[in-house]
């Protein structure tokens, strides 16, 4: 008897984890319906909600038809020992294995004009500390590129992948990462781009059952960057932690939109960006979107942007978006700010002599320390104080 | 012998209903060798004249002179004075959020200095001056006050002081809110600093219960944002026992 209802109510709890898992349809302007044909995706004007904040004028067309056939561009790659890392034709790839499917135009046209997808895969159960680094260099702007990469962590796997940008190019691009269950991802994109590049990248994570992915972006360098990152889940107990750190110069336009897609109960996501902005027209845009469906019961997310404006001139936009279509979660929230110096910090260190420049500049690196002391990867953590320095020396001496 | 003059210090603070004038004229005069208390009820201006010694931005001063060794502070910056020698522990120590106390000190060492201090033996000075007012060597690594108790940054404070080492400190309140064992930490870091006897002591306090254990050689007594008596320890004695009303109502007068 005992034996009988026990079986009974495991396929009861099968059944229902079916049904749970069966998506219901959503209406929200945080979810769009993707496509892979271009003509669902006509040219943006820049009234779009999803393009509003961008400088349209300066994608040299990626937005409408440049070709996207350049090959200006080197890759390098440093795989850890058991990691493969190799280009594939389209044909032979597993491309779309993450779900995903063209949100924007730049996106579904670097869809259909990627000839080769560049797969970096993590066996199952393989515990790898040495980071696998993905090294692209762009040799010119003149004809723009395309590109898809797609990285995959085996169950139960542990990993560090980093893909790291710089020279000079016009790239579009797609990212999919798939965190199988029970892996724990970290990856990391580093846009350390010469200041004529221009970068548009969607990517998409999707997340197995109590899987973690740690996904890290570090946008310093580029005229226009515009990284939009969206994760979901396959399963209950999966996890997505998005943190992102940037400096945007004169003249610069780094935006970040990233949404949380919670398609199963029990998951978590946190998300964390910090902005430093310094100079004339230096931009920044965030925007966080966060989707709890009616599915998501028990799930918990945070998500927050600050922003540092360490000059006259500078702009930075911040948006946080939470919709919740159920009644049963653990915890929600978002904040936001946006500011300058905290005279109050500056007081303090000043009134122990340290002078006042070199208070600013420990103030902006205890900052973006929150973050970075957070990527876990230490080598990492070390470059990048150093590339917020070198940013600082540039600039704060000359901070009224 | 090094020389803290305050001479006729008046001070306002902007606010929304205009100018207020919180210090009207304070006059005083400390010497290294010397600590001085100065004691008042709330409201009375006693942080103030402290934050406008050390050089706070909110703060404007409309007339008078602070002098160190004759030299004009009031024209110098924030870290200037520090570096001149003037030390303010805060009642309220500011957090900085992601700047680490190792860093912090060494920074501000550095600066005091004019050079960076010896790698070998600094680490161990740090590592001593925490462990002397009983914070744990692992405070070196947390984020400057972040999540520290009250008592935790009174004491840092306290350790700064130590390391730092400078001419005159002004201690702002830096009893209040402290437990009897916090408060015995603190004061025999005072000591030990005053104890070096070519240092100076401004030691701000709403209560008498710290000159238990650091012994001012002078005793000013801050109503209404002027000194209105003055005397040795005996005053202290007479406050602790009748309080500040009768000053009170004096400057109501």
């Amino acid at each position: 008897m005992t034996t009988s209802s026990f079986v009974d109510g495991s396929e009861a709890i099968q059944d229902s984890m079916a049904k749970a898992l069966e998506l219901s349809p959503v209406e929200s302007h945080l979810h769009p319906e993707g496509s892979f044909d271009l003509a669902d995706h006509p040219v943006p004007t820049g009234l779009e909600e999803i393009w509003r904040f961008t400088p349209l004028k300066r994608l040299r067309d990626l937005h409408k038809d440049a070709p996207l056939d350049g090959d200006h561009h080197t890759v390098e790659v440093d795989a850890a020992p058991g990691v493969t890392a190799v280009s594939v034709p389209v044909a032979d790839s597993a491309r779309g294995v993450s779900g995903y499917v063209p949100v924007d135009r730049v996106s579904a046209r670097a869809w259909a004009a990627a000839t080769s997808v560049f797969e970096v895969t993590i066996p199952a159960d393989a515990e790898i500390e040495q980071p696998t680094t993905i090294r692209l260099h762009g040799a010119g702007i003149e004809k723009a590129g395309a590109g898809h990469l797609l990285v995959r962590a085996g169950r139960f796997s542990r990993a560090v992948v980093v893909v790291d940008y710089d020279g000079s190019a016009t790239w579009a691009e797609n990212i999919e990462v798939v965190v199988e269950d029970g892996a724990h991802l970290t990856f990391v994109t580093i846009q350390d781009w010469n200041d004529d590049s221009v970068h548009v990248v969607t990517q998409h994570a999707t997340v197995g059952r109590d899987a973690e992915l740690r996904h890290v972006a570090v946008s310093l360098g580029g005229d226009v960057v515009r990284a939009s990152t969206s994760a979901d889940y396959r399963g209950t107990g999966g996890s997505v932690e998005m943190l992102g750190v940037y400096f945007a110069d004169a003249g610069q336009h780094i935006e970040h939109r990233l949404f949380a897609d919670h398609t199963a109960p029990r998951t978590k996501s946190n998300v964390e960006y910090k902005g430093a902005l310094q100079g004339q027209d230096a931009h920044t845009v965030w925007i966080g979107n966060v989707l709890i469906r009616k599915e998501a019961e028990g799930i918990l997310t945070y998500e927050s942007n600050d922003n540092l404006v360490l000059t006259d001139g500078a702009k930075a936009d911040s948006v946080p978006n939470l919709e919740i279509e159920t009644g049963d979660i653990e915890g929600a929230g978002h904040a936001s700010t946006t500011g300058r110096f905290d005279d109050q910090h500056l007081f303090y260190l000043q009134s122990r002599g340290i002078p006042e420049e070199e208070a600013r500049r420990l103030v902006v690196h205890g900052f973006f320390n929150d973050i970075i002391r957070r990527i876990g990867v230490p080598a990492l953590q070390e470059r990048l104080v150093a590339s917020i320095e070198a940013e600082l020396a540039e600039h704060v001496g000359r901070i009224d | 012998m090094a020389t803290l003059e305050i001479k006729d210090l008046h001070v306002t603070v902007t606010t929304e209903e205009g100018e207020k004038e919180i210090l009207k004229g304070v006059d005083l005069t400390v010497k290294t060798g010397e600590v001085h208390a100065i004691m008042g009820p709330n409201g009375s201006g006693k942080s103030t004249l402290a934050y406008s010694i050390a050089g706070h931005p909110k703060y404007n001063i409309t007339s008078g002179t602070v002098t160190l060794d004759g030299v004009d502070i009031l024209s110098m910056s924030v870290d200037e004075r520090a570096r001149a020698g003037l030390f303010l522990a805060m009642q309220y120590p500011v957090e900085v959020p992601g700047v680490s106390v190792a860093n912090f000190l060494r920074t501000a060492k550095t600066a005091i200095d004019g050079e960076a201090p010896k790698l070998r033996t600094w680490v161990k000075d740090v590592n001593a001056a925490l462990e002397r007012v009983t914070l744990d060597k692992d405070f070196a690594q947390r984020s400057v006050n972040e999540g520290f108790s009250g008592g935790e940054k009174k004491r840092h404070e306290i350790a700064q002081l130590e390391l730092l080492n400078p001419k005159f400190a002004v201690l702002d309140e830096t009893d209040s809110g402290l437990d009897i064992d916090a408060l015995r930490v603190v004061s025999e870091g005072v000591n030990r600093y005053s104890d070096q006897g070519d240092r100076g002591v401004l030691l701000i306090t709403h209560y008498t219960r710290i000159l238990r254990y650091i012994k001012p050689d002078y005793v000013h007594v801050f109503v209404a944002g002027r000194v209105a008596d003055q005397g040795g320890p005996e005053l202290a004695d007479e406050l602790e026992a009748n309080g500040y009303d009768k000053y009170v109502k004096a400057a109501a007068l």
